[in-house]
């Protein structure tokens, strides 16, 4: 089921994984059982996968965050929003983002 | 795998080894021998010491030092820790350990006998999953044979609660076992209840040729001696899956066979990956604990040896004559467990011939059908063509 997703709503990484940089690669692990689909799963992103974490620090709304990429990056907003918003709802509905209230 | 519609994020089997796209870090994975004490008394362990041996116990890394090696691992860059032993469990503090190591955000692969799984640490490894395997090693399906090889009176039970913990809090594990005396006429009742695992997507693997004492105890090295079988039985047992052995064999043949030189490691130790002692020595690998070989993690740092003192060790070369007439020049190096860690534990040196695996190495190639009888590995200069096209009557099974 997608998480309801708002541009109003702040995110931030969930204390249930535990995000790594090695050599460049973001690599995102588990720490609670539930989260990947397999026992071993581990998640990566891409480069606008990871322009789009290291924004979501629980502090700036989305449409923050959208503001800052559509200034970084030469693509239409609407495309930059769509990315956004999905990435978001992925990383929400497998509990590895979490909105702040 | 791509998630669908999110070309953002991709999700990764902690096996894959494509996750490194460029550069892989300084240190993959490291593994660290908890303690050498053990609950059981295994006839054939290489390694063992009593579970109450208070010497052993105050020597072996704090809780702190353990954390402070996985803090730098991390930082190098390292995705999976084992904790093996002796038995790991045995230590009051692994629970701490466990999770600070989950918590830096690494895979936790753990060798146990499962004896010491108690519903609380079943309850946690369920909870906060190692994101491996556990590989636990079974000894018997009957108390008689298990505790004949244990010498622990109550492991037989004791393993098999913490086995059936760990199927009903769902932690995966796989079963492997060690091939003895008492054991011999369960393989096929190990391997019908091991296949009933919902994590096995093969065969258990097998302790078949054992290592002699790690630390080079005389007495215990005798038994370990009278243990083991004849390199023809050993080899007739890893080949009664005969076509599936005799596949891997080939392939694995065509790629890493050929003789080594004068280079003491052929083998990828301390490449990307170290063990620790229980006493913060680190070493290439957990079998090679000659003095020269091992850096003391108290007097330097984990990136210290792997950058400076680890290349050193690896440029070693050797220099015993027989070695240099034989093994060095020898084509089976691919097939035979010769290496500095065994020559070690058998001779005392890093480069002297282990008969017995040279003996499991020539058995080994002529089921394969790359030596006829009594022809010798450093003998053949023709070893590429036989590569290419090994003699026709290793595609039949071997008649007993």
């Amino acid at each position: 089921m997608k998480a309801k997703v708002s541009l109003d709503g702040r995110y931030m990484p969930s204390e249930d994984v535990v995000a790594r940089n090695i050599e460049g690669e973001l690599i995102i692990v588990p720490l609670v059982a539930g989260i990947g689909d397999l026992e071993d799963e581990l998640f990566t992103l891409n480069e606008t996968g990871k322009a789009i974490w290291d924004r979501l620090d629980g502090r700036k709304k989305l449409n923050e965050v959208l503001a800052e990429l559509s200034a970084e990056f030469e693509a239409p907003v609407g495309e930059i929003e769509k990315d956004l918003i999905g990435l978001v709802e992925e990383l929400s509905r497998r509990k590895i983002l979490v909105a702040v209230k | 795998m791509v998630e669908q519609g999110n070309p953002y994020i991709t999700r990764v089997s902690s096996q894959n080894a494509s996750l490194w796209k460029t550069v892989k870090p300084t240190l993959s994975d490291l593994d660290i021998e908890l303690t050498e004490r053990c609950n059981n008394n295994c006839v054939h362990c290489c390694i063992n010491l009593p579970a109450d041996d208070a010497v052993a116990k105050k020597r072996e890394l704090s809780t702190a030092a353990i954390k402070d090696i996985l803090k730098e691992a991390a930082s190098l860059g390292c995705l999976t820790v084992r904790f093996t032993g002796g038995e790991p469990l045995l230590r009051d503090d692994f629970e701490e350990i466990y999770l600070y190591a989950r918590k830096t955000g690494l895979k936790v692969l753990l060798f146990t006998n499962a004896t010491l799984i108690t519903p609380s640490v079943a309850e946690l490894l369920s909870r906060i999953p190692l994101l491996e395997e556990i590989e636990v090693t079974v000894y018997g399906m009957k108390r008689s044979s298990y505790e004949a090889i244990t010498r622990a009176p109550g492991s037989f039970e004791a393993a098999w609660r913490g086995i059936n913990l760990l199927l009903e809090k769902k932690v995966p594990f796989v079963a492997k076992s060690a091939l003895l005396p008492p054991n011999r006429e369960e393989v096929e009742d190990f391997e019908t209840w091991a296949s009933t695992i919902p994590w096995m997507d093969a065969a258990p693997s097998y302790s078949v040729f054992f290592d002699l004492h790690c630390r080079r105890n005389a007495k215990k090295n005798e038994l370990i001696r009278s243990l083991r079988p004849t390199p023809e039985e050993g080899v007739a047992f890893l080949a009664r899956r005969y076509k599936q052995r005799i596949k891997e064999m080939k392939q694995f043949c065509s790629g890493f066979i050929g003789p080594p030189g004068d280079d003491l490691f052929s083998c990828g130790a301390g490449t990307g990956g170290a063990c620790v002692d229980a006493y913060g020595n680190l070493q290439l690998c957990m079998g090679l604990r000659h003095p020269k070989t091992v850096y003391d993690l108290h007097k330097g740092s984990l990136k210290e040896a792997l950058n400076c003192f680890f290349p050193e060790v690896r440029a070693m070369k050797a220099t015993q004559p027989e070695y240099l007439v034989r093994c060095a020049r020898c084509f089976l190096k691919g097939l035979c467990e010769q290496c500095p860690a065994k020559s070690w534990a058998e001779h005392g040196t890093l480069d002297t011939p282990v008969e017995y695996l040279c003996e499991i190495a020539h058995a080994e190639a002529r089921q394969l059908g790359l030596l006829a009888e009594k022809e010798m590995g450093w003998d053949v200069k023709d070893w590429r063509e036989r590569i290419q096209n090994p003699s026709e009557e290793s595609e039949n099974e071997p008649r007993n």
